[in-house]
């Protein structure tokens, strides 16, 4: 209650103080962490294709290029985007946030809607199986049944967790990372035969990072119950949601949305699809 | 000596008042301080999220057996990892003190050895090892990063082990290698019945701290893999986007740590009791 | 000849310890070394028993140089049996274990093997009950006979002693003396250094002064306590005389 009160307190206190940089009565108006300014938080390091060369400033890369249309949308020229690295563990912490939201690929579950805010999701991604062309020739091939006699592994802060417990069930237990790149270290060292990504991540890894690297084949987003969608994470209560799910709707229904993405990420339907 | 039969000497009644007067000026200074910290922190203004992010009893309940069950891949590494150390540890302190010119190299290769492996921290010979030498192109199971992590933490553990155990033989007055080398017993005997024995006694207290650091350190092999307690934790944290799982964690581990700390301690203050 | 000492010389650090040592000891005889501390005395007895290499010189026993460079020194230890100052059994050990270790682990006897002859030694010196307590449950002479029993064990011909009754309380002297004796009497070979003079006038065959890492003056005890030729044996001796 008291915390409550607290916060209502402050917001009051932010929204009667006068915007100037915005145009009266823009929505996120007062609402931001600097008045005027936009604060969009991203990975340490973010990676392809989400944000080309770890450069968000740069607008290169889906989600980057995704942050500056919202933000443009929203009434913040480029120049009044700045840009810091947050870990998953800063977002969801309680306490004071140093972003007005985060994007990187976070998936919006129930469970998290509990701690933080979620925008509309900006992305729905279909999983994918990424593998190395060994395993494929000593016999995996993409069904259930051949997915499931295989070492599995990945990365343990994702969704990929829960999805590959549901999708595939293994027969052994998944080894489990801290990122991507220990998750390809150990395909590569051929401790697991196999580990679940969303699609374009999975595509990039298998083409740039992984020896050998090849996707077995994906579950397409509407195959789970609960389809892998990305939203900007915000801090819970946050007065800026409207205008970020205001921005993304307009964008979605213009077809901005459709158009980054197809700029940014790969062609995905080349990649066969389990059964 | 001179106690009356009805009670106490003079002295003991004395002593017995200042206990209970430390006592009671002990025990409430403690409830008072507790009784601050339970009053004043929930007034903080972040109190709220805080107790639902780190203290989150529904969360607890969810992720408890769970992160129980996680918790015997640590006790499991720990139990394996824990003998080999104690041998390797062994065999490099008396590597470390072969006179014999021939084996010098094996001296050589003793101090080397304790020099690199305590000079890395133990999460970057995890990964090197864990990721590192499955690299090369081992089949399964040899690649499995059960083996090469405890690998990993066996070769740094031992280089620490193997120091404290050459402190303990050096500690060993040379008098005692002199009495048992005069009566014609060969050096390795005197080492292996004389000095050993009475060295390995001398450091179990600190040996025993190295044992409760193991405790926490097998938590580093969830780095190349193993869903121990902590990976598990970081899953429940990912899912549920909540702190509480770490705190069932750290709350598993202390119910070990803490009699065994209490363990290393006593034995400790009861050695320095019987140099003194 | 039983042991043969020749030129003697021992360097530790940069002192000159032993300056050219030379002495004949016979079979059954007991020799007393006495002088200073720092005159020599124990590191003479731990170069006769190779515990120290030897700069120069040799050793003779029964007609063999013990203290050849490169000569392994095991064997000779069990010959020469050596007891210190400080008595140093291994505290982990009872006093049977103390005793049984050396002749398990060199004659590769079992423990029913050794146990008359062992067992014989601990009732010699009284210490028949003691063959199951640790070192810091025996007094301090009870600790010394021990160690000599620990010697004796491995069956000795020559022993050594190395100012044995220095660490013990004056009323416990008296016992670990009397072994001394008790083993005089059965024909060992000893050498002791010793500060004990009533003990090495009383018992012993001869008397040996060191001085500076020389033997200064030997002879007959009467003959070196009653009339010492040397002025610095004269000195030393009014010096240790006078103090009781």
């Amino acid at each position: 209650m008291r915390s409550t009160q607290f916060l209502t307190a402050l917001g009051l206190t932010i929204c009667t103080f006068p915007g100037i940089a915005l145009a009266d009565g823009h929505c996120a108006a007062g609402k931001t962490l600097e008045d005027g300014k936009l604060t969009i938080a991203t990975g340490n390091p973010a990676y392809f294709p989400w944000v080309m060369d770890d450069a968000p400033e740069s607008g290169q890369g889906f989600e980057s290029a995704v942050a500056y249309a919202i933000a443009a949308e929203m009434g913040f020229e480029a120049d009044n985007v700045v840009w810091v690295r947050s870990g998953f563990d800063e977002s969801i912490q309680p306490g004071a946030k140093n972003f007005d939201f985060n994007m990187q690929q976070f998936s919006i579950t129930e469970d998290r809607e509990k701690v933080v805010d979620f925008s509309m999701p900006y992305y729905s991604s279909a999983m994918a199986v990424l593998t190395t062309q060994g395993v494929v020739d000593a016999g995996a091939e993409a069904n259930l049944a051949s997915l499931k006699s295989l070492k599995w592994g990945a990365d343990a802060n994702t969704t990929a967790v829960p999805l590959l417990m549901n999708l595939v069930a293994p027969d052994s237990d998944p080894l489990l990372y801290n990122d991507n790149t220990d998750v390809t270290a150990a395909i590569q060292a051929g401790q697991i035969d196999a580990a679940l990504f969303d699609l374009p991540t999975a595509l990039y890894l298998s083409a740039v990072v992984v020896e050998n690297g090849t996707l077995l084949g994906q579950f397409p987003a509407d195959r789970s119950e609960n389809p892998d969608q990305f939203g900007a994470l915000m801090e819970e209560g946050s007065p800026l949601k409207a205008c970020v799910d205001e921005a993304i709707t307009v964008l979605s229904e213009s077809g901005a949305l459709q158009q980054i993405e197809a700029s940014w990420l790969s062609e995905t339907t080349g990649v066969p699809v389990i059964k | 000596m001179t106690t009356p039969s009805s009670g106490l000497t003079r002295r003991q009644e004395y002593e017995r008042r200042q206990r209970r007067r430390s006592l009671v000026i002990a025990g409430s200074s403690t409830a008072l301080i507790i009784l601050a910290i339970v009053l004043l922190v929930p007034l903080a203004p972040g109190w709220e999220r805080v107790q639902n992010s780190f203290f989150n009893a529904e969360v607890f309940a969810k992720s408890f057996p769970k992160l129980l069950s996680a918790f015997l891949v640590d006790v499991a590494i720990f139990a394996w990892s824990a003998p080999l150390i104690a041998i390797l540890g062994l065999a490099i302190a008396l590597a470390r003190d072969v006179r014999n010119p021939v084996l010098y190299p094996l001296r050589l290769f003793g101090m080397v050895y304790t020099d690199v492996f305590r000079g890395v921290p133990v999460v970057l010979v995890v990964y090197l090892i864990g990721f590192g030498i499955p690299g090369l192109g081992l089949p399964r199971p040899w690649n499995s990063p059960y083996i090469w992590g405890t690998v990993a933490l066996v070769l740094t553990y031992s280089a620490y082990v193997a120091e404290i155990f050459r402190s303990g033989i050096e500690s060993v007055h040379a008098s005692q290698r002199s009495a048992a080398l005069s009566l014609g017993l060969s050096s390795s005997d005197s080492m292996r019945f004389v000095v050993l024995p009475q060295a390995i006694r001398r450091v179990i207290p600190a040996q025993m701290n190295m044992l409760i650091a193991l405790q926490k350190d097998v938590a580093l092999l969830s780095f190349i893999g193993p869903v121990e307690i902590f990976r598990q934790a970081g899953v429940f944290k990912s899912l549920l986007a909540n702190f509480t799982p770490y705190v069932v964690a750290a709350l598993i581990f202390l119910v070990i740590t803490v009699p065994t700390t209490r363990l290393a301690d006593h034995l400790i203050s009861k050695q320095n009791r019987a140099r003194s | 000849m039983k042991l043969r000492l020749d030129q003697i010389k021992k360097t530790l650090g940069n002192r000159l310890v032993l300056d050219g040592i030379s002495l004949d000891v016979s079979q059954g005889e007991m020799i007393c070394l006495i002088g200073a501390s720092g005159s020599g005395k124990s590191t003479l007895l731990r170069c006769i028993n190779l515990l120290e290499p030897l700069d120069d010189g040799a050793i003779w026993l029964d007609g063999h140089d013990i203290a050849t460079p490169g000569l392994d020194p095991q064997p000779v230890r069990q010959k020469i049996g050596i007891v210190f100052q400080s008595y140093n059994l291994f505290p982990h050990m009872t006093a049977l274990e103390n005793v049984l270790l050396a002749p398990r682990r060199i004659t590769k006897k079992s423990r029913a093997d050794l146990m008359p002859h062992v067992g014989e030694l601990f009732e010699r010196f009284g210490l028949s009950q003691h063959m199951d307590q640790y070192p810091d449950q025996l007094s301090g002479g009870q600790q010394q006979r021990v160690a000599i029993v620990r010697a004796l064990a491995m069956k000795p011909e020559i022993m050594l002693f190395d100012e044995i009754t220095s660490a013990l309380d004056p009323e416990l002297v008296g016992e670990v003396l009397e072994v001394l004796k008790a083993l005089k009497r059965e024909g060992m070979t000893m050498i002791l250094a010793t500060h004990e003079m009533t003990f090495a006038r009383d018992v012993g065959n001869r008397v040996c002064f060191l001085d500076r890492g020389r033997i200064l003056e030997q002879g007959p005890p009467e003959q070196v306590f009653n009339t010492p030729k040397e002025p610095r044996t004269r000195d030393f001796l009014a010096r240790v005389l006078n103090r009781g």
